[in-house]
């Protein structure tokens, strides 16, 4: 099933038929998730916090709901005010240089699942194995100067 | 935020343990958010990709179903003799021989010698599972299996295929359990996949097939002879229920035909003509326990197991083809008269039905410009006046001239009119479990998209579903991420097993175990090694960059459209626009329902201050060079826009799968989709044309050279 991007609000009729969240519990997560791809996706990084937080603002009295209406303002109001600014290359830089105890300059996989999976805002061991995948290197070596270069977004123009 | 309040004792620990240091925790937290954020990122982008993949491919279908209503349209309004109908009649014949005592004869392979030097298989009949197993092993070896054998096997398969019901009851009574596999799209890679993982079928491993066995792969013929194979050595444990794309219609476009043609050069033309028959007698679903139902497609409102299972369902050739009432002529053979009642299908199922409601004009017949274009959901427009079904039998066969055809035409004009109802029923019945699509909100509405069936929701999966004492539907239809897909609350599954349909890395095959406890099991791959091992972010970005190019063809291909569309906004010619009269003049031209905003920064590079240079960006958009000289260069647009839609009028014309047209035909193709596109080109520029692409200078085009020379290509691919 499709789920539109929140700027999509008309129906045409040559287009798939849009969809409201379903109910349920289940579904709040997954709405949680949804909602959390559109934000960041508009260049915001919340925390997982802020990520909860701010849909528990929006969503309509625990249905699951969560209506453009209400999204929209408040959505605008984060953009206005800057509330989840993007992390810039040296923040991350010296994030990753706080974990590299050794300084060696990478960190093995070991230690970044040490960290990410105990520490702040844990990953599941699904989100860990796709970081692993996507950042160790053929030495299975995590060269974070590299990544961090490679993966930042510039701002957009 | 962190290690803090509220965490265990052990948590405390291993905070000081390990971190010991507030800036670790913080360090840990910070790289959370900012990888989430990126993997959001990309997640936004593979669906964008995703959309566009799709768009584009229901674009196309759409676009194939509105030149078979043109090719209809044509049909019933012009008189036998003119040129353009005699063009495509044909396509439109019923299959003459009627009689099996024919049809056997047709199939005569015996007169096909194989010579000493063919190394594949040599089969015996009846087929035996060493038999199909040599075959798999040959096909494995990309070697090709011998015309002779082909034929043989087919008719075999024909012979079983007409003994089985619309409907196939399978029962999981024995502990068995069965593996469903969904859209397969001629990727015989995944075939074998699935083989090897789940074991071939046997009377222990049950199988169903459902449907969209051909077209886009390269191997669709392998994998219909691989499935016919094991049919025949496990008639009662392999089923296969027929696709959308079981359909010669459909082949003509989506590559099956030219796949066979090329692969066959004496026998394709046979073989496709018995395929077209075979595909109209396979099985249109499979029930598991009298409690699960397997479609290709889906349901509708009106859908009805009863109606389906009392149809005769080798009378729908095509699905796409709106059915002939049927009347009994002296000899009592059973033929279908020429006129259909009509194309104006039955439209939105409330149940009601539409067929009496045929909506005229008083005026004498429309004239072609007037006509509106339409999917075979026709939607009244402005009904004036309703005519009876016989009298608007009577007016097409006036106008199809074919009045004294049939002697027992009198009489059979008041049968006809209840005859009429009940084909257009059963053909939406066919139709809709062949083309529909499932939908998040309730209701049940024409799938104009497709153009054929419907989108249903929700609640009428609850009530179909119920009405039939019925838990779960399984169908295929939909490429899907993962393989696979519920909705409706889990009761109806999407299964698809074509991986990498799209594009490599673009998604994942699965297929279905299902034991008597009817709670299905899902087994997923990826037939490619080299794709496994990429990150989601390569996957992500490899198949983005093609369907970006897709995209990009798609708006140089509609170039000019596009930059009427943009002046409109821009009445004092500055050449440029907002950001937001782009997205909704590129939106109305193209019509992909794409987030185009979203887009923007990946196809437009020259903006500034929200301000699109619309001039430039379409002379960036550049992406071939012609590969002919030709005077006339507004031809290229429209041939560019409408390859796909050439290439299917070429492969109709071509009665003979010789591959070649002559200048005539060629000349009458370009006649044929101008007045569907209601364009003018002239004669010199269509004759030109002809000149320029008759490469050997022999009198006579080749299809698939004339269609290379028109490839796309895209330059900036290389930027």
């Amino acid at each position: 099933m499709c789920t539109r991007r929140s700027e999509r609000l008309s129906t045409r009729s040559t287009t798939r038929p849009t969809a409201p969240w379903t109910s349920g519990e289940l579904v709040r997560r997954q709405a949680a998730q949804e909602i959390g791809t559109i934000i960041y996706s508009l260049g915001c990084f919340p925390s997982q916090k802020d990520l909860h937080d701010f849909i528990a603002k929006v969503e309509e009295d625990h249905t699951g709901y969560i209506h453009l209406d209400k999204f929209l303002p408040a959505m605008t109001k984060v953009l206005q005010e800057h509330k989840f600014p993007p992390i810039s290359e040296d923040l991350l830089l010296q994030a990753f240089e706080a974990l590299d105890k050794e300084k060696k300059d990478y960190l093995d996989p070991e230690e970044l699942t040490k960290y990410m999976t105990q520490e702040g805002e844990p990953f599941t061991q699904e989100e860990m194995e796709e970081m692993l995948t996507a950042l160790a290197d053929h030495r299975n070596q995590i060269h974070y100067k590299d990544v961090v270069s490679q993966m930042t977004i510039k701002p957009d123009k | 935020m962190g290690c803090g309040m509220g965490k265990s004792e052990v948590r405390l620990k291993k905070c000081e343990r390990v971190t010991n240091s507030v800036p670790a925790i913080r360090a840990a937290l910070l790289i959370q958010r900012w990888y989430r954020q990126y993997v959001a990122r990309l997640e936004m982008r593979r669906r964008c990709t995703w959309n566009i993949f799709q768009s584009i491919e229901y674009a196309g279908e759409q676009d194939q179903i509105k030149l078979y209503n043109f090719f209809d349209f044509l049909m019933h309004h012009f008189t036998p003799a003119s040129s353009e109908r005699s063009l495509i009649s044909h396509i439109f014949r019923v299959n003459e021989i009627c009689r099996d005592a024919e049809w056997e004869k047709y199939f005569c392979y015996e007169s096909i010698e194989v010579p000493d030097s063919y190394t594949g298989p040599r089969l015996t009949f009846p087929m035996t599972f060493c038999g199909v197993s040599k075959v798999v092993q040959a096909f494995k070896h990309k070697q090709q299996l011998h015309a002779r054998y082909v034929l043989q096997l087919l008719r075999e398969t024909w012979r079983l295929l007409r003994i089985l019901t619309n409907i196939s009851h399978v029962s999981t009574c024995h502990t068995k359990e069965i593996t469903i596999c969904g859209d397969l799209h001629g990727h015989l890679e995944d075939l074998l996949l699935i083989f090897y993982k789940n074991g071939l079928p046997s009377s222990e491993k049950p199988y169903v097939f459902n449907g969209d066995f051909v077209d886009r792969g390269k191997n669709s013929l392998e994998i219909l002879l691989i499935l016919f194979g094991f049919l025949l050595v496990y008639p009662n444990d392999v089923h296969l229920n027929r696709g959308n794309h079981e359909d010669h219609i459909v082949n003509l476009r989506y590559g099956f035909t030219k796949e066979v043609l090329g692969k066959y050069r004496v026998h394709g033309k046979k073989i496709l003509n018995l395929l077209q028959k075979i595909f109209s007698w396979l099985p249109l679903a499979t029930v598991i326990d009298h409690k699960v139902l397997i479609v290709h497609g889906g349901i509708s409102a009106t859908t009805d197991l009863n109606a389906i299972a009392r149809v005769d369902r080798h009378k729908y050739v095509s699905a796409l083809r709106p059915p002939k009432p049927t009347h009994y002529a002296a000899d009592g053979c059973k033929t279908q008269a020429m006129g259909s009642n009509h194309r104006e299908a039955s439209g939105p199922a409330e149940g009601r039905r539409r067929v009496c409601s045929l909506t005229h004009h008083s005026s004498p017949p429309a004239q072609r410009s007037d006509l509106p274009r339409r999917s075979l959901h026709n939607l009244p427009m402005g009904s004036l006046l309703s005519w009876s079904v016989e009298e608007e039998l009577k007016r097409r066969r006036r106008l199809a001239g074919f009045d004294q055809s049939y002697g027992e035409l009198q009489r059979s004009d008041t049968e006809s009119g209840a005859t009429a109802e009940t084909d257009e029923h059963e053909w939406k019945q066919i139709v809709d479990v062949l083309w529909s699509d499932p939908m998040p909100q309730n209701g049940c509405i024409p799938n104009e998209v497709r153009g054929g069936g419907c989108y249903w929701g929700p609640d009428v999966t609850e009530e179909v579903l119920g009405r039939h004492n019925l838990q779960l539907l399984i169908r295929s239809h939909e490429c899907k991420q993962d393989g696979y897909e519920f909705c409706h609350n889990r009761r109806v599954l999407t299964i698809f097993s074509a991986s990498n349909y799209y594009e490599m890395g673009s998604n994942r095959g699965a297929y279905i175990r299902m034991g008597p406890d009817l709670v299905p099991h899902f087994i997923q791959y990826q037939a490619s090694q080299a794709c496994r091992e990429l990150t989601l972010r390569q996957s992500v970005g490899w198949t983005e960059r093609s369907a970006l190019r897709a995209l990009r063809e798609q708006l140089f291909v509609h170039k000019s459209d596009l930059i009427s569309a943009f002046q409109e906004f821009d009445p004092n010619n500055t050449g440029k626009i907002s950001l937001s009269h782009w997205a909704s003049a590129t939106e109305s031209v193209l019509k992909l329902g794409l987030p185009w905003r979203v887009l923007r920064p990946q196809l437009v590079s020259s903006t500034q201050y929200g301000i699109v240079d619309y001039q430039m960006w379409i002379r960036e958009l550049s992406i071939t060079e012609p590969k002919l000289q030709i005077s006339d260069t507004s031809i290229l647009e429209t041939m560019y826009k409408n390859h796909s839609n050439l290439e299917t009028i070429f492969r109709v014309i071509d009665t003979d799968h010789s591959g070649s047209i002559s200048f005539e035909e060629f000349r009458q193709t370009w006649r044929l989709l101008c007045s569907h596109l209601k364009t003018e080109i002239s004669d010199e520029a269509i004759a030109d044309l002809a000149h320029s692409i008759d490469f050997n200078k022999d009198g006579s085009i080749d299809i698939n050279e004339f269609m290379e020379a028109f490839r796309l290509v895209d330059l900036s691919a290389h930027a």
